[in-house]
């Protein structure tokens, strides 16, 4: 980490009246990094950011933007922009009047105003689009335009609050990927709060995973998705088996695991998180796409269980298996990629389940 | 923000109000007040005659006009609601139109429409309807709660009209999909969901026209003075405004318990109907 | 038989009708006595006149009245719209401790019978020793109208979106600068419909005019007193049906604008309801 974040939020608390938002929140978000607050709805992320932006002044702690504590300083001198949930365009103005409304502010010509507006709606691909008037535009160039109109303040951060909530399956997943690029090719600080956990997981250097005004976790994707560091933070990012397990130290440094749904396996030192005592674990984690059902006869993996289909969901490319393990009463959830030739597998057939010890995720 | 108006309601209303409550409680002694506290005027007020007549005539009229007025207005109210599809504004519009003349010419034409050698008779006796004028319709009664019935109209319809509106059309769809006909359909449903309008327009209308003096005294007759006409007279010629402050008081007390009185029971139904 | 069956099929259009005829008949007379040569108001008709119109261009005293009324609806209605927008912004924006209670009172003039508004302020103007004069009727007039301004404009207040003020402050923008940029245009049709309409108020009021006017007598004041004699009637009907054309060639005016702005900001202009909502 660098010495100098962009953003520096210590020990943030905020209370509306007797509710409590934000419970001590620290984070440092870099220069240039495309950070989100993930979050269920009421967690405090929305708080938070408007924290950030200045609508909120934290009820104690401070934040700090650039170096500068901004205690005090309302949102209209802070080096940040937002994009609303709702895009929140003024209706009454055209599109440039929209991107070109807060340069009226600064001391430029007017050409210069208009030069900069084209050069916001060429970067958000609204070309053409200046002279339109705000209800002319569908969600997607709503969200493009109010996107525009906070680029074009040259902030130090973008703030973005669940911008593509409002649009369509489709639409989004094609915002999710152009804003991306776009945050990179601008290289300013891209701060996005979602409760959509695939939405973090694609756009995201880093995410706040935030639970009740309390901060759970900050990793990168692939760190959240594989070690995530609770169970609460583990169900809340893709789906996750939870199952009884006991653990004992082996003499490597490693641990052996007894998994009466699974069967036993070694953990190797290096795999297991530090400060975690054998006597700690009573429960492991496995995704559904780490365990295999074996179709063939031929087909063998590291460790081997066997259980009984319960019931299968069909998604088109995956199908989702309910499997009955042995000496667990909860079903466990087998993913399988629908590849040729593969039929779906009956409820009642008995399979036999694959799996290895870098299948299991342990919590601290 | 509410400061301002604040201030001007409480400088302009509630320091009047409170005025005219320790009014009410002085007397005039010819030309000078006499500030000492008495109840003086309200015993008046309540033992003479006249005064009690007119309280409780006042009383009786509004409450007349009102029942004819939200009875008359509430099929015009569901018709806009439910009938019209298209160009709700226009028909509202339409509606409010004849009230942005002077009240005043309004109730002096009813006089013209209503009276002895009137619109109305004229026209009855040209088409033989009538062989002589009917002299019931003015200067008694009926005339004042016709009159008002029509000054009233469109601050009875709207509310109704808006809590007509407000009734989500699938409530309405459910209760006949569950087997209600359109008669148990509109009592069951429809009536108790607008009750709040038809309580808002009945208190909208109600409270004002015991305050009215045009009427009265334009179409009224001596059959048709109220109570408001007394309480003029007592500011202007007969200068004695405490007693005018205490009838003003007095009605105005007898007019907020009965308001408070259909409010609650407008309560009790709708709470009983859901 | 085809008239009887169709009343009953539709004998809601039939009573909505019938209402309409109801709501317009002492309005229709207007106009048609206006142009009437007889002096006496009855029926039959005599014949066409302007006469009556020529008779009010040559009256001063109408002349000061109308003068007076206008001055007096000019005023109201820019103070109550400026006092009901501080009030319906209040009320939609903020919370603060007994806002109901303040709320309420502020719309109370709305219930009250206006003799009993205008008899206090007499009393207390009286008590002061402040003369009447035009001021006395504009500060009772006030008082009415504020209420009506609120009404209308909370609901202008209502369809604001707050993160519009919010992303104008974002984007660097004064709270000043904000209003001016991006709450008032969007609340200006509902200031218009509130100037409108108070003005229309102050201008038709008469109880509290009665009252409190001094020397300075107002429209209807005057029309009050002209009503007392027969002779005057016709020009006086003559001066309603030009106050009547007035007053809807404003209202036509200001929902016009209306539905314009509605339009400009992709609303549907036939929601939102008319005038009064």
């Amino acid at each position: 980490m660098t010495q100098n974040p962009i953003i520096d939020i210590k020990n943030v608390h905020k209370s509306f009246g007797k509710v409590e938002a934000l419970k001590g929140v620290n984070l440092r978000i870099e220069e240039g990094e495309f950070f989100s607050l993930l979050g269920p709805s009421g967690c405090g992320k929305t708080t938070l950011l408007r924290m950030i932006a200045g609508f909120e002044e934290p009820t104690s702690g401070a934040v700090i933007i650039g170096g500068e504590p901004m205690m005090g300083i309302p949102a209209n001198k802070r080096p940040t922009n937002m994009v609303f949930q709702s895009y929140a365009i003024f209706p009454h103005l055209s599109v440039s009047d929209n991107v070109g409304y807060g340069l009226a502010k600064k001391k430029m010509s007017r050409s210069e105003i208009a030069e900069e507006v084209n050069n916001a709606l060429a970067m958000v691909d609204l070309v053409g689009y200046g002279d339109r008037s705000a209800h002319e535009l569908s969600g997607g160039q709503r969200q493009r335009v109010a996107l525009a109109r906070a680029l074009v303040m040259k902030p130090r951060v973008v703030l973005l609050d669940e911008p593509l909530s409002a649009l369509d399956k489709k639409l989004r997943e094609q915002m999710q990927i152009e804003l991306r690029e776009l945050q990179q090719s601008v290289g300013i600080t891209f701060i996005l709060v979602t409760h959509d956990q695939e939405e973090a997981l694609i756009m995201s250097d880093r995410i706040a995973v935030l639970f009740e005004g309390e901060i759970a976790q900050v990793a990168t994707p692939q760190t959240l998705y594989q070690q995530p560091v609770n169970e609460r933070v583990a169900s809340f990012i893709g789906v996750m088996n939870f199952l009884q397990a006991q653990a004992t130290e082996s003499a490597d440094g490693g641990l052996g695991l007894e998994i009466p749904a699974l069967g036993d396996v070694a953990i190797a030192k290096a795999a297991r998180p530090e400060d975690l005592p054998a006597a700690s674990i009573d429960r492991i984690g496995v995704r559904p796409e780490m365990l295999t059902i074996l179709f063939d006869e031929s087909d063998h993996a590291e460790c081997e269980s066997e259980g009984v289909v319960v019931g299968a969901s069909y998604y088109g490319d995956m199908t989702y298996y309910s499997v009955q393990l042995p000496e667990t009463e909860e079903l466990t959830t087998v993913s399988m990629r629908n590849t040729a030739g593969r039929s779906i597998v009956a409820s009642g057939t008995k399979v036999r389940i694959g799996w290895g010890a870098d299948s299991i995720v342990l919590f601290s | 923000m509410i400061s301002p108006p604040l201030l001007y309601a409480l400088i302009m209303l509630a320091a009047p109000l409170a005025m005219v409550v320790t009014f009410s409680f002085w007397s005039q002694n010819y030309l000078d007040l006499d500030t000492t506290i008495t109840l003086k005027n309200y015993k008046e007020a309540w033992s003479k005659p006249i005064y009690r007549v007119l309280i409780l005539r006042s009383l009786n009229i509004s409450i007349m006009v009102t029942l004819v007025t939200v009875l008359l207005a509430f099929p015009m109210a569901y018709f806009l609601s439910f009938r019209v599809k298209r160009n709700k504004a226009l028909w509202l519009f339409l509606i409010t139109i004849p009230f942005w003349t002077s009240y005043l010419l309004r109730v002096f034409l009813w006089k013209v429409i209503l009276g002895y050698n009137g619109v109305l008779n004229s026209a009855l006796m040209g088409l033989g309807i009538i062989d002589e004028p009917m002299t019931f319709i003015l200067y008694n009664l009926n005339a004042v709660v016709i009159t008002l019935a029509h000054a009233w109209a469109p601050f009875a319809i709207l509310p109704i009209f808006v809590s007509l509106e407000r009734i989500d059309r699938s409530l309405l769809e459910a209760a006949e999909d569950l087997g209600d006909g359109p008669f148990r359909r509109f009592f069951r449903v429809t009536l108790p969901l607008a009750m709040p309008g038809v309580i808002a327009s009945t208190l909208i209308v109600m409270i004002p026209t015991v305050g009215d003096f045009i009427t009265p005294k334009l179409v009224g007759g001596t059959d048709g003075l109220m109570i408001s006409n007394m309480i003029q007279i007592q500011f202007g010629k007969a200068n004695n405004a405490p007693l005018g402050a205490a009838l003003a008081i007095a009605s105005m007390v007898i007019v907020g318990s009965v308001s408070l009185v259909i409010f609650i029971a407008g309560r009790w139904f709708r709470g009983r109907a859901q | 038989m085809r008239l009887t069956r169709f009343l009953s099929k539709n004998w809601l259009l039939t009573y909505a009708a019938l209402y309409v005829a109801f709501l317009y008949a002492p309005v229709i007379l207007l106009p048609l006595f206006a142009f009437n040569e007889s002096t006496i108001i009855a029926f039959p008709l005599t014949g066409f006149t302007t006469k009556w119109f020529t008779v009010l261009f040559e009256s001063t005293a109408l002349h000061q009245a109308v003068k007076n009324s206008l001055i007096i609806g000019v005023v109201t209605a820019v103070l109550s719209t400026i006092l009901g927008t501080c009030a319906a912004r209040a009320m939609v924006r903020f919370g603060f401790p007994f806002k109901r209670g303040i709320v309420s009172f502020i719309m109370l003039p709305l219930v009250l019978p206006e003799i009993i508004v205008a008899v206090a302020l007499l009393v207390l103007l009286m008590q002061l020793g402040f003369p009447l004069s035009i001021w006395t009727v504009i500060g009772g007039h006030v008082l009415i109208c504020v209420p009506f301004s609120v009404a209308i404009l909370s609901s202008a207040f209502q369809g604001l979106d707050k993160n519009l003020e919010e992303a104008s402050l974002d984007l660097g923008e004064t709270g000043w600068g904000t209003f001016r940029r991006v709450i008032f245009p969007l609340i200006l049709p509902g200031v218009i419909s509130s100037l409108l309409i108070t003005f229309t108020i102050s201008l038709d009021e008469f109880i509290i005019a009665f009252f409190l006017t001094g020397t300075d007598v107002t429209l209807p004041v005057y029309i009050w007193s002209q009503l007392r004699f027969p002779a005057k009637l016709p020009s006086v009907m003559a001066l309603g049906t030009i106050l009547l054309v007035l007053s809807v060639l404003l209202l036509v005016l200001g929902e016009w604008f209306r539905r314009r702005s509605a339009k400009q900001q992709g609303l549907d202009p036939a929601s939102g309801g008319g005038f009064m909502q």
